[in-house]
């Protein structure tokens, strides 16, 4: 069975490798600044223990305060799950960084949230309109269009 | 209606120019074209002198007609089905399924058009010699169907171009495929040589 | 005199016969040869994710059956599986059976036009096909018995499945996977020694295990490339740990491992087939008692299914009302598009048909 690992024992590790970066670890799921989710990223591919180097979904959600851009994460090796939220601020301008660079599952998943919902992805290589075309006016999936 | 290609050099700009080309397609085709269904009624007349020629062409024409699938979504698979061993669309004289609309008489649209692919239908329509006709296939072809209040989904492909068939359905079995074929047929049958679509009286 | 060479740019547009689907491909070229690879998709793009926030929970499942087309019932499966999960309803067992069954039904029917499609890719023009064809025809009629619908079926409800098993049902089924075993063995003798296949599939677009685990790809394109990640054993969901089946792997990852690993999961499903009629209890509830306007508790979850195509799954967000807040389809054979380029650099345009062809893809999954 895939295991979902406890998210406040990771949480306490990614915290002591990388200081000021979790904002909470419970209900489930482990919530990261959106400044260092390339450190943790990195972080949680490459330790012993963690090794999460599979990269399942990548998605978005609006309420209407905030953008919340959810990873889920599963790591091979030792047939366990994890799921990693940030969080964007702002109507105009949101952006996240991106991790194409560290699994690169994250090409086309990143594409179409800026597509879709509008947020920007700092870091990935050729971010322009997926399943839209250029020139469509508005990201249709954020809950004030239409 | 013509359609200006624009001169692009890098593929960003060929993207830029194509989504102009949506969003002038999306402005332009907001009302339906009508239906060329004069064929139904029952007076028209012809030349007595012309009358077995005609007869003979539309007889030809309606045995082998060359079919062009514009296959987007399920309703393609049904259609495939059609020409299958089961339900045998050869019989029609219709075994030549191509995908080039140079040769092509009948278009047959299966499944739902966008507005992205609505530039292309239009121009592989454009591009087909006359006579020519279109059969809608499915419920998203003739009017959006399930996906009628999305944003980028064209409600219907009549209001690209004139259509003379509607096949309802989701998808339709094979053999109401074949039954809107017969009702082609049968279109086909009543038209002269000068006039063989009957819609441009 | 001096020849120039001069790169440029095709466009394999979306109006072909061999892209299976509304797909572009922008291609530069160095003569024959494949300098890089840009895929256009967005063209059969319906929007499903923002028409079901303004739908039923029922209302959405007519919606996913036309995800994936070709194997529909799977992703009505995958759907109210997700629903399940997020508001705690138990199945009953002959619900769950007849599920099992369905899917793995599926399963060979989606691998069957895989295989066959991509036979005709490779050259033999239709023959294949319709030889396929004439297995998928016997599957279309077990279904068309049981929900009256041959591509689209909408038969899974939130709950269990939506009607009872008819009592010819099972006879025909029997018969049928008491026959299959030797349809299959007459597609390999026809196809497995032939020269012309192997020449064109063996050693083209190869997929190395390393970036096959990082792009994310699952499903059959994972497992040809070496790796043993099939989420009925690694996970189990439903009763799939009630059955002995095996999961084969490929070593290469080229286009004959992706076509072998097909054919062997239809023999492995027929063995689930034939577990789950001799274990279904006869007689039973088939549907959980669930309300038409059905309100689940406020929260978020992701129910995913080992599809025919890959790893299938649904991320919903509720607030407690009869319309989700968010759906997201997390669609496997998008995944698996994004080695193109890596597959596809230096082959010709001739590789590149079948390279395309091997990996299976639905464009109403990848485009929603």
């Amino acid at each position: 069975m895939t295991v979902a690992v406890n998210t406040e024992e990771t949480g306490k590790r990614i915290e002591e490798a990388i200081p000021g970066s979790v904002v909470s670890s419970d209900k489930g799921s482990l919530t990261v600044d959106s400044k260092t989710l390339a450190q943790v990223s990195e972080f949680l591919k490459n330790t012993p223990g963690l090794e999460f180097d599979y990269l399942t979904v990548l998605t978005a959600v609006d309420y209407l305060g905030y953008f919340e851009v959810i990873y889920r994460l599963v790591s091979l090796r030792n047939n366990q799950s994890l799921i990693l939220k940030t969080r964007a601020y702002g109507r105009e301008n949101p952006t996240v960084s991106s991790v194409t660079g560290t699994w690169r599952a994250a090409y086309y998943q990143e594409r179409e949230v800026f597509d879709l919902l509008g947020i920007k992805f700092e870091g990935h290589p050729d971010l322009r309109r997926l399943l839209l075309w250029e020139g469509f006016n508005g990201h249709p999936l954020r809950r004030d269009y239409l | 209606m013509e359609i200006i290609r624009p001169e692009v050099s890098t593929p960003h700009e060929a993207d830029l120019a194509e989504g102009k080309l949506i969003n002038s397609f999306m402005e332009t085709f907001t009302s339906q074209c009508p239906d060329p269904d004069k064929w139904l009624d029952e007076d028209i007349r012809r030349n007595v002198l012309l009358t077995t020629v005609d007869a003979a062409v539309a007889w030809a024409r309606q045995r082998s007609i060359f079919p062009l699938i514009f296959g987007t979504a399920c309703c393609a698979f049904e259609m495939i089905a059609a020409s299958g061993p089961r339900f045998d669309l050869s019989r029609f004289g219709m075994d030549i399924i191509r995908f080039s609309p140079r040769q092509a008489d009948v278009m047959l649209i299966t499944g739902t058009i966008t507005w992205k692919m609505a530039t292309a239908a239009r121009m592989i329509y454009d591009q087909m010699p006359e006579p020519k006709w279109v059969i809608a296939v499915g419920a998203c072809a003739i009017s959006g169907g399930t996906f009628r209040e999305s944003y980028s989904v064209v409600p219907g492909v009549n209001h690209i171009m004139p259509v003379d068939v509607y096949v309802p359905g989701c998808p339709p079995r094979p053999e109401a495929m074949i039954h809107g074929i017969n009702r082609l047929h049968a279109k086909i049958v009543k038209g002269t040589i000068d006039n063989p679509n009957l819609a441009l009286k | 005199m001096t020849i120039k060479t001069e790169q440029f740019y095709l466009n394999v547009g979306p109006q072909h016969p061999s892209t299976h689907g509304v797909f572009r491909l922008r291609l530069s070229l160095d003569g024959e040869v494949v300098t890089d690879v840009e895929p256009i998709i967005g063209y059969l793009h319906r929007g499903i994710e923002k028409l079901a926030e303004s739908r039923t929970y029922t209302q959405i499942i007519p919606l996913t059956d036309r995800l994936d087309y070709l194997a529909s019932m799977t992703d009505n499966v995958a759907y109210c599986l997700a629903v399940e999960k997020l508001a705690g309803i138990k199945i009953p067992e002959r619900a769950e059976y007849i599920r099992v069954i369905f899917s793995e039904l599926m399963r060979i029917s989606s691998h069957m036009m895989a295989v066959g499609f991509y036979l005709n890719d490779c050259g033999a023009f239709f023959t294949p096909v319709l030889y396929m064809w004439r297995e998928r025809e016997k599957i279309i009629d077990l279904f068309d018995m049981v929900c009256g619908q041959r591509l689209l079926y909408n038969y899974m409800r939130i709950g269990g499945v939506s009607q009872d098993i008819p009592d010819e049902f099972l006879p025909a089924m029997k018969k049928f996977v008491a026959e299959m075993p030797r349809y299959i063995g007459e597609y390999n003798q026809l196809i497995k020694q032939n020269e012309i296949f192997l020449a064109r599939s063996k050693g083209v677009g190869i997929l190395p295990k390393e970036t096959a685990v990082n792009i994310g790809a699952s499903g059959p394109v994972l497992r040809a490339s070496g790796v043993k990640w099939d989420i009925r054993k690694m996970d189990p969901y439903s009763i799939y740990d009630r059955f002995d089946f095996e999961v084969p792997t490929g070593d290469a990852g080229d286009c004959y491992d992706r076509y072998w690993v097909r054919i062997q999961e239809m023999m492995q499903s027929l063995r689930i087939l034939e577990q789950a009629i001799s274990q279904m209890p006869a007689k039973g509830p088939v549907c959980a008692d669930v309300p038409q306007f059905f309100r689940p508790p406020p929260g978020e979850t992701y129910g995913y299914i080992e599809a025919p195509k890959g790893n299938l799954g649904f991320y919903i967000v509720s607030d407690g009302s009869i319309a989700p807040y968010r759906l997201h389809i997390y669609p496997p054979t998008l995944i698996n598009i994004t080695a193109l380029k890596d597959m596809m650099i230096g082959w010709k345009v001739a590789d590149l048909i079948i390279i395309f062809g091997s990996m299976d893809v639905v464009l109403g999954e990848i485009d929603r």
